[in-house]
């Protein structure tokens, strides 16, 4: 067949088409046009017809192939499914790297707060003299009782927010480094953490400090320490591919452990909540905020060793 | 050939090709979106600034969500493109051709931070320029790539390139092709050049300058 002919009995329908795809209309007959114009693809390549007509054809098929398969985002029944199901699972799969990811980061927070123990000097190998003093006026006992106001405690939330969750992505990020990232977050923030506890213990500064940090311990840790196991994950897809190339197995395993970054989001903003508007409030005793915190760690892990275990699908 | 289509197999069986994005339109793109955030922040901050610490804590939050969610909002219900890649006429795809999804733009967006080290995406531009798709460390770890917007070209029109004219000799199918694709580009040649190629087949046409060029578009137009 001529292309002139060719042109001339398809024209309409690619026409059609285009039309659809401009407006973005969701047409019944619409999957079937597109095989059509498919096959018109095909066939226009198969006869040689010229570079133009291809091209046409092709920039048509391509955006067929966009509309017809993207997918339907049910966003809301997605988050409630994730959360309800898929997150506990998933950390669940993921137990080893969850594992290893505690041990580097608990561990070196115990550890440091053992050492600024018994050598208290310790803690200016990882702050100045300036750092040290601002956070012992943080959590001076004297203060106890005084309350911040509503509005700096909306600052503080934003400010947890973006230096909290900005933490958890870099972990994560990091551990496509071959896990060198990952690692030194984990290991930095771990010991930073624990070198704070340690220091304010050891001056006596335990009760605002620990009354401070109960709330919001539980979600806050254990989101790093999930955005650790992630990264990991990552990193570990390039050390170790398997019997995959590197590519597809740091393409799996980015699939896999963005799923805990979502956890990982969401926990961190219930923990900027909580940090923000709980734990800062002075007003209410130590005694419950232990209590609280305590509660909360026991369903943070209820939450990932229980939840999502009965529906096998 | 050497050139930057992608070919993509979809489920109809046929070959699509993607043409990939290169690093100096991607930041070009980058560099627009950059400026529209800025723009954004300091409106924003001249509004928040009257609030006091709320507003400051307000600014911090958009700051935050408008850092790292800005392009993977835009992606994912902007059709893959952020207001700089519409401006370049790009857009993210999955590497099947597909609309990128909420995973995939997010691990390729929050993997940005590493594309950006050591400082202003020199690992990013490593990576795009060492795999023959141009992608940097997080399209590699999504598995997206950045194409350019495909607009339909109009089909030309019958008779653009004069009369028909039925060539003097029998001519193989590969040589027939050549003159149907020389008269397919004609017009985006210099004339100079158009005439150039054209005397090369003054044994078939018979003629030099812009007769050769003429009556080539004519055996075209009797071949197609």
């Amino acid at each position: 067949m001529k292309q002139r002919t060719f042109e001339d009995s398809h024209q309409q329908q690619w026409d059609t088409l285009e039309g659809w795809l401009d407006k973005r209309k969701n047409v019944a007959e619409f999957p079937q046009l597109y095989r059509q114009v498919c096959q018109h693809l095909a066939l226009a390549r198969d006869r040689h017809y010229t570079p133009h007509l291809i091209e046409r054809l092709n920039r048509l098929v391509l955006r067929g192939h966009q509309h017809l398969y993207q997918t339907q985002s049910r966003l809301f029944a997605k988050i409630i499914n994730f959360i309800g199901v898929e997150f506990p699972q998933r950390v669940r799969q993921e137990s080893l790297l969850v594992g290893l990811s505690s041990l580097l980061f608990f561990g070196s927070l115990l550890g440091m707060f053992i050492s600024v123990q018994f050598n208290p000097n310790l803690v200016y190998s990882l702050m100045d003299s300036g750092r040290v003093l601002e956070m012992e006026a943080m959590y001076e006992p004297k203060l106890v009782g005084h309350n911040r106001d509503a509005e700096s405690d909306f600052f503080m939330f934003g400010f947890y927010i973006r230096n909290n969750i900005s933490i958890g992505f870099q972990t994560f990020a990091g551990g496509i480094l071959f896990c060198v990232g990952t690692l030194f977050f984990l290991i930095f923030n771990g010991l930073y953490l624990g070198c704070v506890a340690g220091h304010l213990t050891h001056i006596g500064y335990s009760v605002p400090f620990y009354s401070f940090v109960a709330g919001h311990s539980a979600l806050e840790l254990m989101a790093i320490v999930l955005a650790g196991a992630a990264g990991l994950k990552l990193g570990l897809a390039l050390i170790a591919p398997g019997r995959l190339c590197r590519l597809q197995a740091l393409r799996h395993a980015a699939a896999q452990s963005i799923f805990l970054i979502y956890g990982v989001i969401i926990m961190l903003l219930l923990a900027a909540f909580i940090e923000a508007f709980w734990s800062s409030n002075a007003a209410i005793a130590p005694e419950i905020k232990y209590t609280v915190g305590g509660l909360l760690w026991i369903i943070v892990i209820a939450y990932f060793i229980l939840v999502g275990r009965r529906r096998a699908n | 050939m050497l050139d930057t289509t992608r070919p993509v197999e979809t489920p109809e069986g046929i070959e699509l090709a993607l043409r990939v994005a290169g690093p100096v339109v991607r930041a070009l793109a980058w560099a627009i979106d950059f400026g529209i955030r800025i723009i954004f922040y300091i409106a924003l901050s001249f509004f928040l600034n009257t609030l006091g610490d709320l507003g400051i804590g307000l600014l911090m939050v958009s700051v935050f969500v408008l850092e790292w969610f800005y392009p993977v909002l835009f992606e994912v219900y902007r059709q893959g493109a952020t207001p700089g890649k519409n401006a370049m006429k790009i857009k993210v795809l999955h590497e099947s051709g597909t609309p990128v999804d909420w995973s995939a733009s997010m691990i390729r967006n929050l993997l940005r931070v590493v594309d950006f080290l050591p400082f202003l995406y020199g690992f990013g531009l490593v990576a795009m320029l060492i795999n023959e798709d141009f992608k940097r460390i997080g399209d590699l770890a999504a598995g997206t790539v950045v194409v350019y917007q495909e607009e339909i070209p109009s089909l030309k029109k019958a008779n653009s390139w004069g009369d028909e004219l039925p060539l003097p000799m029998p001519v193989a199918l590969t040589e027939q092709q050549a003159i149907v694709n020389f008269a397919d580009r004609v017009q985006q040649l210099p004339p100079e050049r158009a005439i150039e190629l054209a005397n090369i087949v003054t044994p078939l046409t018979g003629k030099t300058g812009e007769a050769g060029v003429k009556s080539l578009c004519q055996f075209a137009n009797g071949l197609i």
